[in-house]
């Protein structure tokens, strides 16, 4: 009788087996299949970033003759002739505008944000339901619509072909979106904590740099990320206001390229692409986590 | 050393809610008070205006010699426990602990003994270099305790500070504060505590004195047998004390005996009720805690009759359901004294402890059987 029950119950155990085995050879097949196929709209996704850096190292006469992305014979030139540029200045020039116009507005955002947001979300005052609601309508109005005025404001101020109004605004929180966001943020994070360092002693500025920066953290990181990438990005902002080509920045400088030349250099234009995306790529990897972080909590408890 | 006087406190929020009516309250230098009642009677809004997180709009608050109304927090000598530890979430245990000292901008050697002391006090040495994430409930809870402790304020605040722990946890911890209160008392630190909780179990275990609040006004404050033995209202008497206490309507007729009527059945009470009674006739609320109604022998008179409707088995007590007419009443009996044969037919009959009875006027609730006896 129990060694009946013995074998009954290994045959069970075998069918179980089985059962599990041939479960996780179906598994591995389906995985197998999705990962081909994610990897394959994935590639498709990069192929203008790979051809991109595959054309750089390419002659001149070989990018449209050519659509593969692996050049028959990569050369430097690209690179070479692209720094120099055809202007007097190089493109460290070029790259060292970029930074003198991207720092002080991703510290000046990150600063003005955080103390605007903290405002609105935690304090009451006088007339902050119609601060408010001009905030968010700034968010709503379209660019253009200000630009002509902002452009006669910042002649009359002296401020034309520097680097002032396109950094200045930011500096005094003028992103809303930005403050918007950090707003968002902050009201999901109970306030106990900024009682407590209350109760500890600590005041109203001491609470906001002890307590609330750390913990909005990841939001004001991607705030800075963001800003950093819409700053290089930016073409217009550049174009309005600057008109010496010593001040010129990444974004101007791609185009003077394409501009001089009569013949284009394509291969030193990409090459200085390339170069552009560099920054911006370094920073987004070395930034990964806190950013993917920062726009997910942001985005699902506001 | 400092003694906590309110006066007058009242406070209106900016929707114009008025939720404290002017209470009164001194606790003295070293007192456990604790303040319990049921949920929205502002024990929160009181303890957190005593913080200073709240603005007071009327009356006043001193601590010591001070008037605080228009002081910081920080400045008012008062530590805080939240009831979900607020810790400082990107900061570890240590600089946790000593975050208040450090404002002040105490020396660092001094810092770092006060973090190491509470630390041994509490047992939460192994724990210094975690961050709060990283920490039990009843860990953390513990560090906040201690982040209160370190900066030796004269008056130390806890809102429901048990109340996120399970049952066990909560009672090791209610000894664990107690034990501290009276250590601190002994070793001559100020140790002025005021308590929130709705756990009347806490209330009755932990206060040096209690006070009873309900929509923002003040019911009693006494000491914990006090409060349980001579309750001033029918608030407090229903409040404190479990199983309920039982509250019967009634008419009230004062001739010779006492008379109380009720649910067409009439109970007799003599000279211990008569002599400290303070009213002579009306409409009555008549109270009996569970613990003091014993089932009659079958001779005697003067009981309540009523119709079991079920029986809880407790072990050491037995819970009977009993209704008498449309009264619905608990009677608690050891379980020595419970004997299934009493009850015959579901048929039961239950006599009241004359010293234990309490009278309350129906109209405003006061207990009008206190008078004579205090
Ligand atoms: N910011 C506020 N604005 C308006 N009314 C409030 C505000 N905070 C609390 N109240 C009201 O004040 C009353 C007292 O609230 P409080 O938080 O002090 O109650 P509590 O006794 O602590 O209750 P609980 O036991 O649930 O914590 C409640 O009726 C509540 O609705
Ligand atoms: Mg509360």
């Amino acid at each position: 009788m129990a060694e009946e029950i013995t074998v009954r119950a290994t045959t069970a155990e075998l069918a179980s087996a089985r059962a599990l085995a041939e479960g996780r050879r179906m598994h591995a097949i389906s995985s197998a299949v999705r990962y081909a196929l994610l990897a394959g709209v994935g590639f498709l996704m990069l192929y203008p970033l790979i051809w991109l850096i595959g054309a750089s190292f390419k002659t001149n006469s070989e990018i449209f003759a050519n659509p593969g992305f692996i050049p028959s014979e990569p050369t430097l030139t690209g690179y070479i002739e692209g720094w120099r540029t055809s202007t007097p200045y190089t493109f460290a020039t070029f790259f060292w505008n970029t930074f003198l116009i991207i720092l002080p507005k991703t510290i000046g955002t990150a600063i003005s944000c955080a103390a605007v947001a903290y405002g609105f979300a935690r304090f009451e005052f006088p007339g902050k339901r119609i601060l408010f609601a001009t905030l968010i309508a700034t968010l709503l109005l379209p660019n253009v619509v200000t630009r002509i005025p902002q452009y006669l404001l910042f002649r009359d101020l002296g401020w034309l072909d520097s680097f002032l109004p396109l950094w200045v605004p930011s500096a005094f929180a003028g992103d809303a979106f930005f403050v918007f966001m950090l707003i968002q943020f902050l009201r999901a994070i109970p306030r106990d904590m900024e009682e407590a360092a209350r109760v500890d002693g600590a005041n109203t500025l001491q609470t906001l740099i002890y307590i609330v920066v750390p913990m909005l953290a990841p939001a004001l990181i991607s705030v800075c990320l963001f800003q950093f990438m819409w700053t290089m990005n930016d073409f217009l902002g550049p174009l309005i206001y600057l008109s010496s080509v010593d001040k010129y920045p990444i974004s101007l400088a791609l185009k003077l390229s394409i501009d001089t030349t009569e013949a284009f250099q394509w291969n030193r234009i990409l090459a200085m692409s390339v170069l552009a995306l560099v920054p911006a790529l370094t920073v987004f990897f070395l930034a990964q986590k806190y950013f993917i972080e920062g726009i997910s909590t942001g985005g699902v408890k506001g | 050393m400092a003694r906590l006087q309110i006066r007058n406190l009242e406070k209106v929020y900016s929707n114009s809610f008025k939720a404290v009516h002017g209470i009164s309250l001194d606790v003295d230098d070293g007192e456990f008070m604790v303040l319990v009642g049921p949920s929205g009677c502002a024990k929160s809004t009181t303890l957190r205006m005593i913080a200073g997180l709240e603005t007071i709009t009327g009356g006043e608050i001193r601590i010591g010699d001070r008037i605080v109304n228009n002081l910081a927090p920080g400045q008012r000598g008062v530590s805080m426990v939240f009831q979900n530890y607020a810790l400082y979430p990107h900061m570890k245990v240590r600089s946790n602990l000593a975050f208040g000292l450090k404002l002040k901008r105490r020396p660092k050697p001094e810092i770092e003994d006060a973090t190491e002391a509470v630390a041994n006090t509490l047992e939460i040495d192994p724990l210094l270099d975690r961050l709060p994430k990283q920490l039990s409930g009843g860990q953390a809870q513990r560090v906040a305790v201690g982040r209160a402790l370190i900066k030796k304020p004269d008056v130390f605040l806890f809102d429901e500070p048990l109340s996120n722990l399970d049952a066990k946890l909560r009672a090791s911890m209610r000894v664990r504060i107690t034990d501290l209160h009276k250590r601190l008392k002994r070793e001559g630190q100020s140790s002025t505590v005021v308590y929130v909780t709705h756990d009347q179990t806490e209330a009755m275990t932990m206060g040096d004195r209690i006070c009873v609040m309900k929509d923002g006004c003040i019911m009693q404050v006494a000491d914990p047998v006090t409060l349980y033995n001579r309750p001033e209202n029918a608030f407090v008497a229903g409040f404190i004390g479990s199983p309920e206490m039982n509250l019967m309507e009634g008419a009230l007729a004062v001739n010779g005996g006492v008379n109380i009527g009720l649910a067409g059945q009439m109970l007799t009470f003599g000279e211990d009720v008569g002599s400290r009674l303070g009213m002579r006739g009306g409409d009555v609320l008549l109270g009996v805690r569970p613990q003091h109604l014993r089932i009659a022998t079958n001779d005697e008179e003067n009981a309540l009759e009523g119709h079991v409707s079920h029986i809880e088995f407790m072990g050491h007590e037995v819970y009977l359901y009993v209704d008498v007419g449309d009264i619905r009443i608990v009677v608690v009996v050891p379980s020595e004294q419970y004997h299934p044969e009493d009850i015959r037919d579901d048929r039961i009959r239950l006599v009241p402890r004359e010293t234990a009875v309490h009278i309350f006027d129906r109209e405003t609730g006061r207990n009008v059987s206190l008078s004579a006896n205090a």
